[in-house]
């Protein structure tokens, strides 16, 4: 029998096995393009006859079951500033630090700081949210830029992963050919090496954006206690999204929970045009990347 | 003794490198290399290279693959303190100056000593920022315009490019890529321009233009190439170094060392050493 033949048995086997495997593979996939339609389609469903301009435009009403005209929009202001802030900070850091990982720290030191990011990735965002809690908001009390400051947290270990990925994608030629003009590393880095890179921080930062501004944890501690005012001012609390939505669940007004539905629903709709928005972006800098080579 | 090798005709005469070759005590000294070891991670690529390499010539080094050629010439210009694991020891003195020695920086090294790499690596940029970039970084930004024309023009691509410099570079052919890296290393006006096998993906068309740039450009600059074609050398070089493997020493390991060293003619016709005869007449691989 040649050893190309198909029919021996521990190929059979062999083949059975990796059909299996391969079916349930697929299953666990599709499990999970199946639970997130479930969850959409039914936060749509509750949630879609609530939103109107007036969940945009006004601030909650002040007394509970009443036809008057309700809203979110301070709720919605709070999650702007607070990610807004929060996306400002964690920018510069995450980027910097993807930067000094790639380009600048010796082996021993970037394996120290790639394992001290994906440590950081793993902290559940209640202990960011203590931590930050026990380190600003006990002296200055609660504000938004505590809020930023623990969302940032969050954010800083995504966007320097997804940077530093696409860092290491850029050939080392290119660096050679700037350094062999006498360029500095520095000017180097930001002249050659980073530009390639925008794409991949764009597609970082809608990612982390999109991860923390559902996060409610953390902002339990920084930025909760607060009133139904439109705000703006971020050294005072502001109200947001996820924490309207857990206190609008437990509100005896059936129109507080369809609002809280609704809220959900504008919330999960941002999550996933910034996901498919970043993946574009994704695809398209490695397809631009992918020239350079 | 018959030469495998045919040293072509020149194209024109007057640039002939030997009739530019001048006499020993003519020669202004750029790089005087004393008993120059290079290790990666311990182990010698390169062992005791002395050689001088002189002023307004072209200089070869020829020799088998993983003879350390490439280490050799990325010590010129300290681009091998890139590699973590690299050391060298012994002297490289460049107009004197050590170039390991204490206070030197390593970027105003590569500022004077320029490089042009074997593989194409242009910016993903446009024609014009590839050469405008060095400039502006290195602060020489007033007559940009100019600067970039004047390289561009003596790399032999201003007419091939003057009008689309907007472009992205990645289009260019690679030969054009090339010369744009040749332009490049150029413009920011090095006193030394090395070349690690700057034509081994072109053509031969483009290669010739490489050379004949080279034959231009030597009023200029110093130039260092290395080549495995050894036609080209006879071509382009004035002076041509043979680099070879070292017997296995105790230890089973061979590295690289430069067998001979002379005027081109000389190396290609009469050569001193039977190794660097055998390689130039290819009984040797
Ligand atoms: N970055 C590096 N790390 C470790 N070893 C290296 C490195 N670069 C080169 N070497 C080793 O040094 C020796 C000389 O390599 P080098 O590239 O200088 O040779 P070369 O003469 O340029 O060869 P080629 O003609 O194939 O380009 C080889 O044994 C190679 O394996
Ligand atoms: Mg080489």
């Amino acid at each position: 029998m040649s050893a190309l033949s198909a029919n021996t048995d521990g190929l059979r086997r062999r083949r059975a096995v990796n059909r299996l495997m391969e079916a349930i593979a697929t299953a666990a996939a599709f499990a999970a393009v199946v639970v997130l339609g479930i969850m959409v389609v039914s936060v749509a469903r509750r949630g879609g006859a609530a939103i109107d301009l007036n969940l945009f435009t006004k601030t909650p009403h002040p007394f509970s079951f009443t036809n008057q005209p309700s809203g979110l929009a301070n709720a919605f202001v709070g999650t702007a500033v607070i990610v807004g802030i929060a996306t400002a900070m964690a920018v510069p850091v995450g980027v910097l630090s993807a930067i000094y990982l790639n380009e600048f720290a010796r082996a021993r030191v970037a394996f120290l700081i790639a394992l001290a990011l994906d440590v950081l990735n793993g902290v559940p965002a209640i202990v960011v949210g203590i931590f930050v809690f026990a380190l600003i908001v006990v002296h200055h009390g609660q504000s938004a830029l505590a809020g930023s400051f623990a969302l940032s947290i969050l954010m800083i270990p995504l966007i320097a992963r997804a940077t530093q990925e696409v860092l290491a994608l850029v050939p080392q030629a290119t660096r050679e050919g700037s350094l062999a003009l006498g360029v500095s590393r520095w000017r180097t880095t930001l002249g050659v090496v980073l530009p390639q890179t925008i794409g991949a921080i764009v597609t970082g930062t809608t990612l982390a954006v999109a991860r923390v501004a559902g996060e409610t944890a953390p902002l339990l501690f920084t930025s909760s206690i607060v009133g139904d005012r439109l705000q703006w001012n971020p050294h005072l609390a502001l109200a947001s999204v996820p924490l309207k939505i857990f206190e609008y669940s437990e509100s005896p007004d059936p129109a507080d929970h369809a609002r809280a539905w609704a809220a959900a629903l504008v919330l999960i709709s941002f999550v996933l045009v910034a996901s498919i928005t970043a993946r574009a972006l994704a695809a398209r800098s490695r397809r631009r990347m992918g020239l350079h080579r | 003794m018959a030469t495998a090798v045919t040293i072509q005709p020149e194209r024109r005469v007057d640039l002939t490198p030997q009739a530019t070759l001048p006499p020993p005590e003519r020669r202004e000294t750029v790089f005087d290399i004393r008993g120059l070891t290079a290790r990666y991670g311990g182990v010698p690529a390169i062992s005791d290279v002395s050689m001088e390499i002189y002023e307004n010539l072209v200089t070869a080094v020829i020799g088998p693959s993983g003879c350390g050629k490439s280490t050799f010439i990325r010590c010129l210009n300290r681009m091998n303190d890139l590699v973590p694991a690299f050391r060298a020891e012994g002297e490289i003195l460049y107009h004197g100056l050590d170039l390991h020695g204490p206070g030197i920086d390593p970027v105003a090294v590569r500022r004077r000593i320029g490089m042009v790499f074997q593989k194409p690596n242009p910016f993903p940029k446009s024609i014009y920022d590839n050469v405008a970039f060095g400039l502006r970084a290195l602060g020489m930004k007033d007559g940009l315009d100019g600067r970039v024309e004047h390289a561009l023009t003596q790399a032999a691509l201003w007419d091939e490019v003057k009008g689309r410099l907007k472009m992205s570079a990645l289009e260019l052919s690679g030969g054009q890529q090339q010369r744009l890296c040749i332009a490049r290393a150029i413009a920011v006006e090095p006193d030394v321009v090395l070349l690690d096998e700057p034509a081994s993906a072109l053509d031969p068309i483009a290669t010739s233009s490489i050379e004949d740039l080279m034959h231009e450009l030597k009023r200029d600059y110093t130039f260092v190439i290395v080549t495995h074609n050894m036609q080209q050398a006879a071509r382009v070089a004035d002076m041509t170094a043979f680099f070879s493997l070292s017997p296995a020493g105790e230890d089973g390991r061979r590295s690289g060392m430069l067998v001979e060293y002379d005027a081109t003619q000389k190396i290609f016709t009469t050569p001193a050493d039977r190794r660097t005869e055998d390689y130039v007449t290819g009984r040797f691989g």
